[in-house]
Parts: structure tokens; C-alpha cells; sequence
């Protein structure tokens, strides 16, 4: 198998295959989509050396003049960007497959209970303050972020560590409760390495990266040089990246197909087809976390019974709506808020479509009568009421009276969201499977906006969470996408992908699964070609 | 038209002798309006502050987002001391502006005052290259409209002015993005600048985001000094003028525009005032780092001191401006400059 699919990368390259035509036959191989564009890419980056120098202009969106270059303050696609081109993080994660890859730690091992863990770390780093970077470094960048004081937006994805310490060179975390996921959890934007942890400086924007920051202009322009004595050689190929706030998402647009920039973020999927006219732009497509949905909440009537809950899953139109909320450029959803994007994805669940024979019958057992409220609002997420209205529409036929209810868009998230029963919204990625469902579906998790409270559910979560063998996990997580899938308040009809637009000058680009921008590593990843 | 009403006579904070004001009503307005001001300023901060406290979420929710931790929270909220009653930092607040310490920003934490001289250095930079086109643009064209009057250049004049400023800013600047930046590429885009920019690739930079700004505000001035001159013309002097054999444009640029200066003044100070404040759309759209977008930012994340420090600048501009039309309106009109 691996040979053929040499065969198909050769071809690939060599330009007798399309990327489209590639991945179909890279998967009757065997392959899923998001692997075989990963392979595709990294041979791509084997076989064709990158060329070094030039000069990297990004059009991102998702920039502020409030914005801070402390890293515990980070929020929006700029600040996640820049923090990945000035620094790094004791851990990477792998492009394709999610899985947790070294980096200033260059390897660890767990306690048994996977309740201690110590990494080691790299002696061979410097920052660009041209002092060492030492274990000290890492235990009191982590421990800036854990404080109870802090400020830090990782905050709470560090609550369970009890001790961070450093043992003879080596960093050693202790749990209040074994997570197999630690390192994945280090991986996190927020926790960019800093010289004494950032303490005396949060700002200095002083890193191990492969840049230096030169001019930070927040929401404006941000400028960073090559740093040459990176401690990575197979990064950092051009010799100088720019950055340039682009808020509106037309100028962004024009300004690749001026070609004033190489790279940018966010495009609306109904402007994609116009964008591919453009001869000089290529469009890039990667598969994502984030996810559209509509929330019930399990404990308010008339949501509280499950026929009805059911009788809504199968009532939506999942096909319709990626056609013609997303374009095309997603996945179909499947009820359950984990897609082939996190590592240990369990595969094989049956997927839900648009059923309005099984959506009636469920509605009738249901005992349900009159018109059901549905609120929405564009701010929940691009579309969302357009979405609300094609849900409408799909529902009707199966005899399911929706009132679609337009709420205002500020204060949505405050007014409307995990505070009415029935709602449009949207959620990001997060690392791994464990972290997503801990954000909202643990009886006692703040944002559990869609009231589901289940014990077997929590127990299920606590043992995966400590597993630290794989196919055991891999069960675990199985069995809890089926109870959210069949139990839970959470509709999702689709994933989305993030889209962006390169010139066609800007090569190596790599479609990491983390997160949009390559991951915030584009900078670090891509060259210029002459 | 101004903030303030022709019939302000009476002094409000400097009491002067009444010989004083009688010689001097020049200085003696001048002092008034500056009296006046600070006070104004100080109700545009309680409005401000007032408007900011009723908008939902406060920095520490807002600015942490979807992703704030209840602890996380209360930790900026205490270290900000958002904790503590509204007149209490307000008061807190105000204190230090009066002693020129406009504080640090929230979000940044940057000085608040070093920000804002970047940012409005560039909002001032575009400001005036498009009031330098636009103004002698407009009164030129409103003369020469005057000249013609309801003849085929008045009627051109009039209809293209009045087509650009019927488009939406907005969309004038996409069109000329489309053409000469994306079909042409003759311009530059983004026209962002930044520090340490040389000064040609500036005046490059900011070619499109000036000519849409000329674009928006030439319809106004130039209909108000078409109008203004016109409800000179009917007057007995320019009778005489003309019948003492002045070719017209000379009756025009010697004994009307003088007599009309007045509301063209007033007219072109409103639109100087828009053009520093109000041009947050055209930032925007060319992704230009002034004023506007700062204040939008911090309003986002109800970054209060920013947001105070913009309203200021704001409301000072406005009053410095109508200031200066009056001013310059009396100098222009012996009447006023002599009242009895």
C-alpha cells in the first residue's frame, strides 16, 4: 500500500495528478482526507528543498490595537500567530494526526497513573536575549499561567496541576489526577516559553522562535527578523515576515489578488468561486475542529424529552446546510462535537441525515405540540440565520413547527447563549477529545450549554482521561460520542473549514489539523519561490 | 451649524471689565469658548464614561471572551479595580487627566498617550491631504459653478458631486480599490503606514483613502459655497459691480466670495471636524491605522481609558474647529468684528 502511494505523491508532484484527484485515490488506499493531505505536503516539502531568503507579508484577520504581546493575554488569530512566530512551546503537535511531537521538550514519560510526569528539556536553546533557556525557565512560565492570581487564558486548562518543580534539569508536573493529555495540553498558544517565565516582562515579545520580534504595532503592522541562531534548522526559511492587520475581509481579498501580500486568513465561503478566478491565488482548505450548532438544553421542557431531541437530530437537513451555509467547505456533523481532526476520533459511527419520516415519528411519540421557539443571530455563527431558516424549512416537512426568533447580536453570547433553551452557536477546536468534552458536557462544567447531566457520562470521562493505553481510550471515547449523540441537546450538522488564499509564489504550506493558519506556524513553515 | 449659538453674549467663566470686552471681543470670545469648553469636555467624560458602564460585559469579561475563566475574571477585575463603585473611578479617573496622566491602556498596557500620538498623527496625516485637495477643489468648483450657472459645467458639477457623495463611502473606496489597486495595480494596498515609513511610500500609501474622502466630502462644501454665493449675488453691490463693467468672475472672487465666506466656513469646518473623527469606515476599508479603528478596538473590549482619552480628542476637535470658523467668520465680517 505504501508503495502506491509513493507512486500517487510522485505523480502528485510531478504534476499529472491534481490535489483533488490525489486524495480521492489516496483514499481507496485507505487513507483519510486529512492524512493524505498531510502526506501530500510533507513530501512535498521532502523532495522540493526550501528555498531560503525573501520577505513574508500575511493579510490576518482577528487583529486589535488592544491586542497585548503577553502571551497569557492572547486572543484572536493575530496574537496566536505572532505568538508562534517569536516562540515556542515545550510541546508541538503533529500536523496530521494530532498527536503530541517534541519540542523544547525533547521527550517525557508518565507516572504510571499518569498523575507525575517529567519532561526532559532542551540544553541547547537560547533565547534571543542570547540567555540559556533552563528547566527554571519552564517551571516559572508554567506556573505564571497556574497561578490562582492569573490572568492567563490557559488558566483553565491548567487547573489540575498541583506542583510544577524542576528536578535536577528535568520539569516535573504533578496532578491532582492522572491526564494522559498533558502534553497535548502544553501545546497550548498561551504557553510561548519566556526568559524567567515572563514574570518581569510579559511584553518583552522574547522568545526561542525562529524570528525575532523588530516592530510591534498592535492591530496595525508587526514585523519580525530571522533569527539566526535558531536552534531548529528545518524552519524559519525566509528572512523576514510582516504581518499586516486586515480586519475587513474585502481588503483582505484585495489585497491578494493585487498580490501585496502572500497569505491570507478567513475567507467567506461565498466568495471562494470568485477568489479561484484569480490566476495568481490559490485557495487552502484545511479541515477543522470548530463546528455550527443549534443547543437544546436536556433539562428544560419541552427539550427534556428525548423523542423530541431525537425527532430535531433527524429534522435538519445536514447536506443542505453545508452546501449552502458553508459552501462546501466543511464536514457533516454528527451530533457529537468531536470530528476526524482530534486524535483517537472514533470511527464508524453510523451518521445521521435528514430523516423527516424518523423526525415525525419521534416527534409524535414525543407527545409534543405547537411551535417550538429556535433562537438565532449572524453572531452565533456566519449564516447561522439562514441556517435557522433552512432548518425551519426541513422540519416543516416533517411536521415540526419551528419559530425562528432573530435576537440581537450584541450581547448574544451573555443573553442568549447557555442561557435560552434553544439557540444557534458556534465552538472552536480544542486540543484533544478530553478538553472538549470537559468544556461542556461534565455535569459541572461552567459552560455546559446544553444541560447534560449524566454520571456514567463523568465516570466515562474520568477513566478515559487517566488512560494512558490508546485503544482503551479510543473505547472510551467511543462510547461517549454515542451517549451525546443519542442522549445529548447538542445538534451539529456541520463542521467548518478554515479557508485562506495564498499567491502561488508562497510554497510548503502545511494544513495542520490544530488550528487555522497552519497551526500559527506558517511563518516558521512556508517559502517564497523566485 | 456650530456647537455653540451665535447669541452667546453673556460671559460664562471670565468676568471682564466692560470696556474690556467692548475693545477686545475678539480676545473676549475667544476666552469665553475656551471657558466653555473645558466644561463641555467634562460632560462629554461623564457621558462617555455613563455610556461605556451601560453597554453589557465589562473589560475583564469582554476582553477575555468566549474563553474567560471565572477566575481569570475576578483577577483582571481586582487588579483593574472594576470592583469598586462607578463615581469612585470616575472621580479616580478624572483626577489623573487633570494632572495630564491619561493612564495606561487595560488591554495593552501601553501609555495611553503615546498611542494616541501615533494614531493621530496618521488620522491628522490623511485629514490633511485630503483637506488640501478638497477644500481649494470645492470652492474652486463652486465658483466656476456659480460662473456657469444652470449652464452645462454647473449642471456637470452638480450632478458628479452629487453622485459621489450619494454612494456610500464604503463603496467608493471598494471601487477605486478594484480598479487602480487590484486591474491597475497601480497603487499600493493596503495603505497601511506604519513607524519609521519614508515619507513618499506614505503619500503613496494614502493615494486611495484621500481621493475617496475627496470624493465624500466635495458635494457639501461645494453646493454650500454655490448656494452662499449665489444669495450674495442678488445683492445691489454686485449690481453695481457689474455695472461698472467688471468682467464676473472678477465681481465674484472680489465682492462675493468675501461676503460669502462666512457659511462656506462654517461648511468647510464641519467637514475638516469629519474628516479627523469620522472616517473610521474608509480606516477600515483600507485597512488605515487611525483614530476611528483605535476607538472601535477599545470600545470592543470597553478599554475605558482609551476610550476617554479618543472621546477627548474627539469633542476637542470639534470645539477647536467651530471655534476657528467663528473666529475666522468674524475677522471676515467687519459687522461682527464691531458690534455694538
Amino acid at each position: 500500500m505504501s508503495e502506491k502511494l509513493d507512486y500517487l505523491v510522485q505523480q502528485a508532484k510531478a504534476g499529472g495528478l491534481d490535489r483533488r484527484h490525489f486524495l480521492r485515490l489516496a483514499a481507496t488506499s485507505g487513507l483519510t482526507v486529512i492524512a493524505a493531505e498531510g502526506l501530500l505536503a510533507s513530501r512535498a516539502m521532502a523532495e522540493e528543498p526550501p528555498r531560503k531568503g525573501g520577505h513574508l507579508k500575511l493579510g490576518l484577520e482577528g487583529g486589535a490595537s488592544t491586542d497585548s504581546l503577553d502571551p497569557a493575554k492572547y486572543s484572536g488569530s493575530v496574537s496566536f500567530t505572532v505568538g508562534r512566530t517569536y516562540g515556542d512551546t515545550l510541546v508541538d503537535s503533529d500536523p496530521k494526526t494530532g498527536t503530541p511531537l517534541p519540542s523544547l521538550a525533547e521527550s517525557w514519560e508518565p507516572s504510571a497513573d499518569a498523575s507525575v510526569w517529567t519532561f526532559k528539556i532542551r540544553k541547547d536553546v537560547r533565547f534571543h536575549d542570547d540567555s540559556s533557556f533552563t528547566a527554571d525557565d519552564a517551571v516559572a512560565t508554567l506556573k505564571r499561567h497556574s497561578d490562582t492570581a492569573s490572568q492567563s487564558g490557559a488558566l483553565g486548562l491548567l487547573r489540575s496541576i498541583k506542583t510544577i518543580e524542576n528536578r535536577a534539569g528535568d520539569l516535573v508536573i504533578t496532578l491532582h489526577e492522572g491526564n494522559a493529555d498533558l502534553p497535548l495540553i502544553l501545546t497550548d498558544y498561551h504557553l510561548v516559553m519566556q526568559p524567567n517565565g515572563g514574570v518581569d516582562k510579559p511584553e518583552a515579545g522574547i522568545g526561542t522562535g525562529p524570528y525575532k520580534l523588530v516592530d510591534y504595532q498592535p492591530g496595525v503592522r508587526i514585523t519580525f527578523e530571522k533569527n539566526k541562531d535558531d536552534w531548529r534548522s528545518d524552519r524559519g526559511h525566509v528572512d523576514s515576515v510582516e504581518i499586516i492587520v486586515m480586519n475587513d475581509a474585502t481588503a483582505r481579498i484585495a489585497a491578494i489578488s493585487s498580490g501585496q501580500v502572500h497569505y491570507i486568513s478567513q475567507i467567506d465561503p461565498k466568495t471562494v468561486s470568485l477568489l479561484k478566478r484569480s490566476p495568481r491565488v490559490e485557495i487552502l482548505r484545511t479541515p477543522g475542529k470548530g463546528f455550527y450548532c443549534f443547543l437544546m438544553h436536556c433539562d428544560t421542557a419541552p427539550f427534556d424529552n428525548n423523542d423530541l431531541r431525537l425527532a430535531l437530530k433527524h429534522a435538519i437537513d445536514r447536506e443542505a446546510m453545508l452546501k449552502q451555509i458553508l459552501g462546501g467547505y466543511g464536514s457533516l456533523g454528527n451530533d457529537f462535537p468531536v470530528n476526524d481532526a482530534y486524535a483517537l476520533f472514533p470511527e464508524g459511527i453510523e451518521q445521521r441525515l435528514y430523516d423527516p419520516d424518523k423526525a415525525a415519528f419521534h416527534y409524535k411519540k414525543s407527545g409534543h405540540d405547537g411551535a417550538i421557539v429556535l433562537r438565532t443571530s449572524d453572531v452565533a455563527f456566519p449564516g447561522a440565520v439562514d441556517a435557522s431558516v433552512l432548518f425551519q424549512q426541513s422540519a416543516a416537512k416533517a411536521g415540526i413547527k419551528l419559530e425562528v426568533k432573530r435576537e440581537p447580536g450584541d450581547g448574544y453570547w451573555t443573553n442568549v447563549w447557555n442561557a435560552k433553551p434553544f439557540c444557534a452557536s458556534y465552538w472552536g477546536g480544542r486540543p484533544t477529545q478530553d478538553l472538549r468534552y470537559s468544556t461542556s458536557y461534565l455535569s459541572t462544567a461552567e459552560w455546559n450549554d446544553t444541560r447534560f447531566k449524566s454520571e456514567d457520562f463523568d465516570k466515562l470521562l474520568l477513566a478515559a482521561r487517566s488512560e494512558l493505553d490508546d485503544d482503551k481510550r479510543k473505547a472510551l471515547y467511543r462510547q461517549m460520542a454515542l451517549m451525546v449523540r443519542d442522549g445529548g441537546g447538542l445538534i451539529l450538522p456541520v463542521f467548518n473549514d478554515y479557508i485562506g488564499a495564498a499567491s502561488k509564489t508562497l510554497k510548503g504550506y502545511v494544513h495542520d489539523i490544530g488550528n487555522d493558519i497552519s497551526n500559527g506556524l506558517i511563518a516558521s513553515r512556508v517559502w517564497l519561490e523566485a | 451649524m456650530t456647537i455653540f449659538s451665535s447669541d452667546v453674549t453673556k460671559p460664562a467663566s471670565t468676568p471682564a471689565p466692560p470696556g474690556f470686552r467692548k475693545r477686545f471681543p475678539l480676545a473676549t470670545l475667544i476666552a469665553q469658548r475656551l471657558g466653555l469648553s473645558a466644561l463641555l469636555l467634562v460632560a462629554v467624560s461623564i457621558l462617555i464614561f455613563v455610556g461605556v458602564e451601560a453597554l453589557p460585559g465589562d473589560f475583564a469579561s469582554t476582553y477575555l471572551g468566549q474563553a474567560a475563566t471565572p477566575e481569570a475574571v475576578a483577577n483582571i477585575r481586582a487588579d483593574l479595580g472594576l470592583d469598586k463603585p462607578v463615581a469612585t473611578r470616575y472621580v479616580e479617573w478624572l483626577s489623573g487627566a487633570l494632572h495630564g496622566d491619561f493612564g495606561m491602556s487595560w488591554a495593552s498596557h501601553a501609555s495611553v498617550s503615546q498611542q494616541i500620538a501615533n494614531r493621530l498623527g496618521n488620522s491628522l496625516f490623511l485629514a490633511f491631504a485630503a483637506a488640501i485637495i478638497a477644500v481649494p477643489l470645492a470652492v474652486g468648483l463652486g465658483m466656476v459653478a456659480v460662473l456657469f450657472r444652470n449652464r452645462v459645467p454647473d449642471r456637470l458639477i452638480n450632478v458628479v458631486s452629487l453622485a459621489a457623495i450619494s454612494l456610500p463611502e464604503f463603496f467608493v473606496g471598494y471601487l477605486l480599490i478594484l480598479f487602480f489597486a487590484v486591474e491597475l495595480g497601480s497603487v499600493p494596498f493596503p495603505a497601511t503606514v506604519y513607524r519609521g515609513m519614508p515619507l513618499f511610500d506614505r503619500l503613496e500609501a494614502i493615494a486611495l483613502p484621500t481621493a475617496t474622502l475627496v470624493l465624500v466630502v466635495l458635494a457639501h462644501m461645494l453646493r454650500m459655497t454655490r448656494a452662499a454665493i449665489i444669495s450674495v449675488m442678488a445683492s445691489p453691490y454686485m449690481e453695481t459691480a457689474e455695472l461698472k463693467g467688471l468682467p464676473s468672475y472678477l465681481a465674484i472672487l472680489r465682492h462675493a466670495v468675501p461676503n460669502a465666506i462666512a457659511p462656506i466656513i462654517n461648511v468647510v469646518a464641519l467637514n475638516l471636524a469629519y474628516l479627523i473623527v469620522g472616517v473610521v469606515v474608509v480606516e477600515v476599508v483600507f485597512v488605515y491605522p487611525g483614530m476611528g479603528q483605535y476607538m472601535v478596538d477599545a470600545v470592543t473590549v470597553r478599554d475605558m481609558p482609551v476610550v476617554q482619552a479618543c472621546g477627548l480628542i474627539f469633542a476637542s476637535v470639534y470645539i477647536l474647529l467651530n471655534m476657528m470658523a467663528d473666529i475666522a467668520a468674524i475677522i471676515a465680517n467687519p459687522k461682527l468684528r464691531h458690534p455694538r
